[in-house]
């Protein structure tokens, strides 16, 4: 965590620690900052993402709304557009459905549409991604329907440090942001965190670590098997590790510029294959650096299956053992 | 009148929490044996409820939706039905789905994570659990609509929760219903609590029955924790679902009053949102000792009977957890099945690469680390 800065006190948390005090800092800061969703009030939401805020912003500024997602984020719309900051929760991304509507017909077009009169900084947050032993419908990682749609931005931290400085740049953000949260890690490990609120900004990515051979691009929690794999390969590849953090817009720079360095490259993450991020970054490489490739580019990704019931999560995640085998074929290629 | 007919505010009951009968008139027309039947689904509900989350708490099973409070709804709803009718269940209607022929060690196999629990029998007209809320409202108004398009006879019944209504596919099915006029009965599961949100909170209609009244069709509210009364509110709408009257909608909304005992989910912590009192009160209305007593003093039960259905409940509950048990972990492949009726070149390519790394590494390297 190189570019961390610590300026005054810090408290170790964890990631979805980390989400509560973005939020709490940015209501405290801002009054026009207000919280929306299913249980996020007295509740705390299902995984404490919004514990206390109820207690210290009281019933009008941590909501808890009616079972219905296309309203709580066509309201949020609405709120935002009338001068309010709110950050809508979706209990989990396998239910943001209700709400694509409004996300991707308003939310993600207010502005264009308006020539500018009627913007829409609003956060929808959504815990993502697999490895909790969930129920159907509670482990997808669907980033790349909104990636694929302009106007949205889209965010997913993948450490407590990244996740508050993140959040409080989505939500001082003139635009919607979509903040996705890596909920197998929610709890995973615990980092520094200021009190004090900073901005981590938006659109870059980070590396994790350096290497010479291979450069591999991830984000959110598969940051982390990405990065065991890396270690697991020491001796036999310099693996480098780019955490994109954004995932839309795309830190081109320093995605070309690992690798330039490296001229091989393989990407991770759980979304399934066809569609996915790792399609764009492959032909963002082929198109901007071509004459430095010296491999094809390998997707490790999920399969082009629905999710599995939890039984057969772990042979769908990509891990460690995954990761390896991909650089390996990168690097000996 | 119809029993259909009343003000959607009038809560019908026939039980009383006494278990007294209270409205001769809708007594329903049930055989001893039925009665005894019934009884028997709902203490064989209860019982896989807190034997599946005591598995749960073990590790032994994944999350899990406890029923406990709402068997009187689940069971007579679910006995009202004809054998040719189809059940659209949400995620917490074990119990109806083990009326309507959906196994124990199925519903286990589910919450285990096993691609086994989620093939429902051909001879079970049940459809799949619909987890994202209110979603299979629709499909039960489009079943129903096919049904009538083809000439059927049969009536679709779809569980869903006081949270369901504030969804949008709520309105969107029940708006279809009435135009359509298919042959449904929407039972509504209100047992006061969305999680943590309570149900106020969803809408400020005084009664969630009185929304069918927008649709054109009968909203009726019934005392959910009466299996007597849910008995023979369901009946009625499926009657009339199947066999309308002059001037009727097939259609009828029934909000079933109830409570949940336990928590959401085996993850959620009841008592940071709810008073332990208000679940007393509610326990007070509990369906099983209100139709125990109504089985005792009408003499179709006698103690002894009481302690062979204990006994067998346990008996045939522990059998379904050992069955459920002893089945092993699925092979990978499940994954990619069912996905298409065929599987497409790129999907085998994908299975076929896995297949491979996994008889490399063997399967400890894929299933340690999450
Ligand atoms: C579209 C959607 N949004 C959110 C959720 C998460 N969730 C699961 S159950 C639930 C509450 C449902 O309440 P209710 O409809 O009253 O049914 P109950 O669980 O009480 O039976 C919520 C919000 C979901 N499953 N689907
Ligand atoms: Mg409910």
């Amino acid at each position: 965590m190189s570019q961390m800065e610590t300026r005054g006190e810090t408290q170790n948390l964890t990631l979805v620690q980390a989400v509560r005090d973005g939020l709490r800092d940015e209501m405290r800061e801002d009054e026009r900052v207000l919280v929306m969703g299913e249980d996020v009030g007295k509740n705390g939401g299902v995984f404490r993402a919004t514990e206390g805020l109820y207690d210290e912003f009281g019933g009008d500024r941590v909501i808890d709304t009616p079972l219905a997602e296309s309203g709580i984020v066509g309201t949020a719309i609405g709120m935002a557009a009338y001068g309010m900051r709110p950050v809508a929760e979706m209990q989990f991304m396998g239910f943001i459905y209700p709400a694509f509507d409004q996300i991707v017909s308003h939310a993600a077009r207010l502005r264009t549409r308006s020539r500018g009169r009627f913007t829409c900084p609003m956060v929808v947050r959504a815990p993502y991604g697999g490895g909790i032993r969930a129920p159907e419908h509670h482990s997808e990682s669907t980033e790349a329907f909104f990636t694929h749609h302009p106007g949205l931005k889209v965010v997913i931290p993948s450490t407590p440090y990244d996740t508050k400085g993140l959040l409080i740049s989505a939500i001082r953000d003139p635009d919607p942001v979509i903040f996705l949260e890596p909920k197998l890690i929610y709890r995973a490990f615990r980092e520094a965190v200021p009190d004090e609120p900073y901005e981590v900004p938006i659109g870059e990515a980070t590396v994790r670590r350096e290497g010479e051979d291979v450069s591999v691009f991830t984000y959110g929690a598969m940051t982390r098997p990405t990065l065991e794999a890396a270690e697991r390969l020491e001796d036999e590849v310099s693996v480098e590790v780019v955490d994109l953090r954004t995932v839309s817009p795309l830190d081109e720079g320093t995605i070309l510029e690992s690798f330039e360095k490296t001229g091989r490259a393989a990407v991770v993450h759980e979304a399934p294959k066809t569609g996915g991020l790792a399609g764009e970054i492959t032909a963002t490489i082929q198109e901007e650096a071509l004459l430095y490739q010296e491999a094809p580019v390998k997707r490790i990704t999920g399969f082009d299956t629905p999710f599995p019931l939890y039984a057969l999560e772990d042979y769908y995640l990509p891990e460690a053992t995954r990761i390896v085998e991909g650089i390996r074929e990168v690097a000996e290629f | 009148m119809s029993v259909l007919q009343r003000d959607s505010g009038e809560q019908i009951q026939v039980l009383s929490e006494n278990g007294q009968v209270t409205d001769e008139s809708q007594l329903p027309d049930l055989t001893e044996d039925e009665l005894v039947e019934m009884y028997r689904y709902m203490k064989l509900a209860r019982h896989f409820d807190q034997r599946a989350v005591s598995l749960q708490r073990q590790g032994r099973m994944g999350t899990y939706p406890p029923l406990s409070g709402q068997e009187g709804a689940q069971i007579a709803s679910a006995f009202a039905l004809d054998d040719e009718d189809w059940l659209f269940p949400s995620y917490r209607e074990h119990g109806a789905s083990l009326v309507r022929g959906l196994s124990l060690k199925r519903t286990l196999l589910y919450w285990m994570g096993h691609e086994a629990g989620n093939a429902i029998p051909e001879e079970a007209n049940i459809f799949t659990v619909s987890v994202p809320i209110a979603t299979q409202v629709c499909h039960a108004t489009g079943a129903a609509w096919a049904s009538k398009l083809q000439g059927g006879d049969k009536a679709f019944i779809c569980h869903f929760g006081d949270g369901a209504t504030s969804e949008g596919d709520f309105h969107e099915g029940l708006n279809f219903a009435g135009v359509f006029d298919t042959p449904n009965v929407f039972f509504c599961n209100n047992n006061q609590w969305a999680i943590s949100v309570p149900r106020e909170r969803q809408t400020a209609s005084e009664t969630l029955a009185q929304k069918a009244e927008a649709y054109g069709f009968e909203g009726v509210q019934v005392d959910g924790m009466d299996p007597l009364a849910v008995y023979e509110v369901t009946k009625r709408a499926v009657e009339k679902a199947k066999d309308p009257g002059e001037g009727e909608l097939r259609p009828t909304l029934i909000e079933a009053v109830q409570y949940r005992f336990g928590a959401h989910t085996t993850a959620d912590d009841p008592s940071v949102y709810r008073e332990e009192e208000e679940v007393e009160q509610w326990k007070a209305k509990d369906p099983i000792p209100r139709m125990e007593t109504f089985l005792l003093e009408n003499g179709y039960l006698d103690t002894e009977g009481v302690e062979a259905i204990e006994e067998s409940v346990k008996e045939e509950v522990a059998e379904a957890i050992d069955e459920a048990e002893s089945v092993t972990r699925p092979e990978p492949e499940e994954i990619f099945k069912h996905v298409y009726e065929g599987m497409p070149e790129r999907l085998r390519e994908q299975a076929a690469e896995f297949e491979a790394l996994r008889e490399t590494y063997g399967d400890d390297a894929f299933l340690e680390g999450h």
